[in-house]
């Protein structure tokens, strides 16, 4: 019953987009990308790059990581938005415990144990 | 019952209007979602907290490009190798889990056992890497690290024996090595729970355990879960039930595995 009434307002395009989603071309240029992301990252480890410099390199390459892994390989670039936006907006709460932390563990400096 | 074509409408009221699912798919996968969400804040916790604490101590935190610095068969050290070959091992059986499910979806039995048995294999490589790592880190050097009379702490090297090395880069060796090490309050080798040689702080040594470890076991559970539906694949049960998603389901579980490991690469031993 459903289905009948949901194909209508999907156009041909969407659909055949979503169809071919994943395809072995696409798994397989998504390794090559993580492989390669990993590599650069043990590579630029061992050169005199300030370490400030390394740190938000890795963390930036780390979330392209990431969002490879998410939305490729777990497929979640392809689901509807309504699941993107309920599974990925309660991470904006990750992103405030890492501040809060992050600034405590700082201001607590070598405070005993 | 056929929702899974649910995937874009074009309007908000086409959406929660009713006689669709709104979120393009069916409860078992959702609510694998919900879990892996839970799961990651729980991972986000470890992760920040190990943050917070080497923001603590910034001066006696060790740097993991001085701890993990073996490889099998190499003697020298040889700093982020390991690691990087357990990450290539995990993404490699992250790509036969993905192929796995994409054989799923047009019911391939044989295709889908021949790559969900190669991502078990992975699961057992990385969990073996995983094993030779602890055995090493608990294990330690063969001379350790010495906590010196006046407080300071000295860590020693297998490569270059009689040589005293402090954190802040400096080094000590010869005679004076000797008369330091003779004095010494105590000689810590390898690594436990409450001391490790590796850095003046137990909480290296248990974020280590805690955060890897917890990896670990969530590894050896998607391995477990994978062999039973490995099983079910090879007897028949999904082509009885004309619906593999449980293939998907668990990939979707092995996916956050490997998702989990790319931040603890980086967090513990890149940055």
């Amino acid at each position: 019953m459903s289905s009948d009434i949901h194909h209508e307002h999907v156009s041909h395009a969407a659909e055949e987009k979503a169809h071919n989603a994943l395809n072995k071309k696409l798994i397989w240029r998504v390794f090559w990308i993580l492989l390669f992301i990993t590599l650069f990252e043990v590579g630029i480890s061992f050169t005199g790059i300030p370490h400030v410099v390394l740190i938000w390199t890795f963390v930036a390459l780390t979330l392209v990581k990431a969002y490879y892994i998410v939305g490729f390989f777990m497929h979640l670039k392809f689901e509807a938005i309504a699941a993107k936006y309920s599974l990925l907006l309660p991470f904006v709460l990750i992103v405030y415990l890492i501040f809060i932390a992050l600034y405590e563990g700082t201001a607590l400096m070598h405070t005993p144990y | 019952m056929a929702n899974h074509s649910a995937v874009a409408s074009t309007s908000a009221s086409k959406i929660w209007g009713g006689g669709t699912s709104p979120f393009g798919m069916r409860w078992g996968k959702m609510f694998m979602w919900i879990f892996l969400v839970s799961d990651a804040f729980t991972f986000s916790s470890l992760i920040i907290a190990y943050g917070a604490m080497r923001h603590r101590f910034p001066d006696i935190w060790p740097k993991p490009g001085d701890v993990f610095t073996h490889f099998p068969f190499i003697h020298g050290h040889v700093p982020l190798a390991y690691v990087g070959l357990m990450t290539f091992i995990l993404i490699m059986s992250s790509v036969t889990m993905v192929l796995a499910v994409d054989a799923g979806h047009s019911m391939n039995r044989k295709v889908v056992l021949r790559w969900l048995g190669l991502t078990i294999v992975g699961g057992f490589m990385f969990l073996g890497s995983q094993a030779w790592e602890w055995f090493h880190f608990i294990k330690g050097s063969e001379n350790g690290a010495y906590v010196l009379a006046d407080g300071r702490f000295a860590r020693t090297d297998d490569l270059e024996p009689g040589v005293l090395k402090f954190h802040d880069g400096t080094m000590v060796e010869g005679a004076e090595a000797q008369t330091l090490i003779a004095g010494a309050v105590k000689n810590i080798k390898g690594a436990n729970l409450t001391e490790n040689e590796y850095g003046n702080t137990p909480l290296f040594g248990n974020f280590f355990f805690f955060i890897t470890g917890f990896h670990g076991f969530h590894v050896f559970s998607g391995v477990m879960i994978n062999i039973i539906v490995f099983i079910l694949v090879y007897q028949g049960a999904l082509d009885r039930k004309k619906d593999y998603e449980l293939v998907e389901k668990v990939g979707l579980y092995w996916h956050f595995v490997d998702l989990v490991w790319v931040f603890v690469f980086t967090f513990f031993y890149l940055v």
